[in-house]
């Protein structure tokens, strides 16, 4: 068999070997180029919030703010809410629309859990006057973690149309492309939020 | 015609076989095992002293960053194998971009703050 280095041609399509590849690969490419570019938007978030978070302008501090017990929780609820999509989208990839459904709705119900509690949260530290317009640091804070939590709820509404479609359409190649950039996506989100528990929470309360 | 409507091997280029799932249960399983510990890793580091604690900090930046590599191979599926390659280019990009922007700005930031004329406290 032709080779390209010790890759077999058939198998080389990413390096121009084997003509062009398979529909859910290009899809899923394209929608990594996605993800990788909302990357370097939260990384400017990043940044931002790197820089203001010791100017709280007289006002709480993280230290005083954080409830590390509640980000644990969160952050499991999140990670759960992960793997459960990954069995989901296994699922659907083998044609079992029951398991399928069973995943996607543990996926929402830990997806909603995690959003319910950052509200809360959002809800009591406005209340105690440490609303994102107390100080830099707050605003820092509340942009970066909710641009997080509106990705969340987007891709909980995004879950709801893809259920409603699986349902409808039944497991269909395009279906299952859809199924399968949603993944990536909540994945991506699993992986901001590593970045937000670790420099916001875990380092704000040092 | 709508795409969805046409047959199911449509969506297939002609000569590439059926695609099969590389990922299975067990592989997600055990990245989910790997980054619970990472997580609860990262909490242990932050709430107590068992780390020297000036060193908690950068403790915690490598967790995070193992969490990060669990999470790209076990549940974006990031591999060795040939359909990896362009993805991992482009993910090579990004973080580079991301790294400059964090990067810089604190670089370019503290140089300024390092610069700035005393101000009066309120």
């Amino acid at each position: 068999m032709a080779t390209i280095g010790a890759v077999p041609i058939d198998l080389a399509r990413g390096r121009g070997g084997g003509g062009p590849a398979p529909t859910r690969i290009v899809v899923a490419y394209g929608f990594w180029i996605f993800i990788l570019s909302d990357m370097v938007m939260f990384s400017a978030l990043f940044a931002a919030y790197a820089v203001l978070s010791g100017n709280t302008a007289g006002g709480p501090t993280g230290a005083e703010l954080f409830d590390l017990r509640n980000v644990f929780i969160e952050t499991m609820c999140l990670l759960l809410s992960s793997y459960t999509a990954g069995l989901g989208a296994l699922s659907a990839e083998r044609r079992q629309p029951g398991r399928f459904l069973i995943f996607a709705g543990l996926t929402f119900v830990l997806g909603a859990a995690f959003l319910f509690i950052e509200i809360t949260e959002f809800a009591g530290m406005v209340r105690q006057g440490a609303g994102p317009s107390r100080s830099a640091f707050l605003s820092a804070f509340f942009t970066l973690v909710g641009t997080h939590g509106a990705h969340v709820a987007m891709g909980l509404l995004w879950l709801i149309y893809l259920v409603a479609q699986v349902i409808v359409k039944g497991l269909r190649p395009a279906v299952l492309r859809r199924l399968l950039c949603f993944s990536l996506f909540w994945h991506a989100l699993d992986i901001v939020w590593v970045g937000v528990f670790t420099l916001v929470y875990l380092m704000g309360v040092q | 015609m709508d795409r969805d409507d046409l047959p199911f091997y449509a969506d297939r280029t002609p000569g590439v076989e059926e695609h099969e799932p590389t990922a299975n249960v067990l592989s997600y399983t055990v990245g989910f095992a790997l980054a619970v510990l990472a997580t609860i890793a990262s909490f242990v580091v932050a709430e107590t002293d068992l780390l020297w604690p000036p060193g908690i900090a950068v403790g915690l930046v490598v967790l995070a960053i193992a969490q990060i590599g669990v999470h790209l191979v076990f549940f974006l599926h990031l591999g060795s194998g040939p359909e990896s390659t362009n993805n991992i280019l482009a993910l090579t990009f990004g973080v580079l971009i991301v790294f400059l922007v964090i990067a810089g700005s604190l670089w370019i930031i503290a140089n300024l703050d390092a610069n700035m004329m005393p101000m009066p406290v309120h």
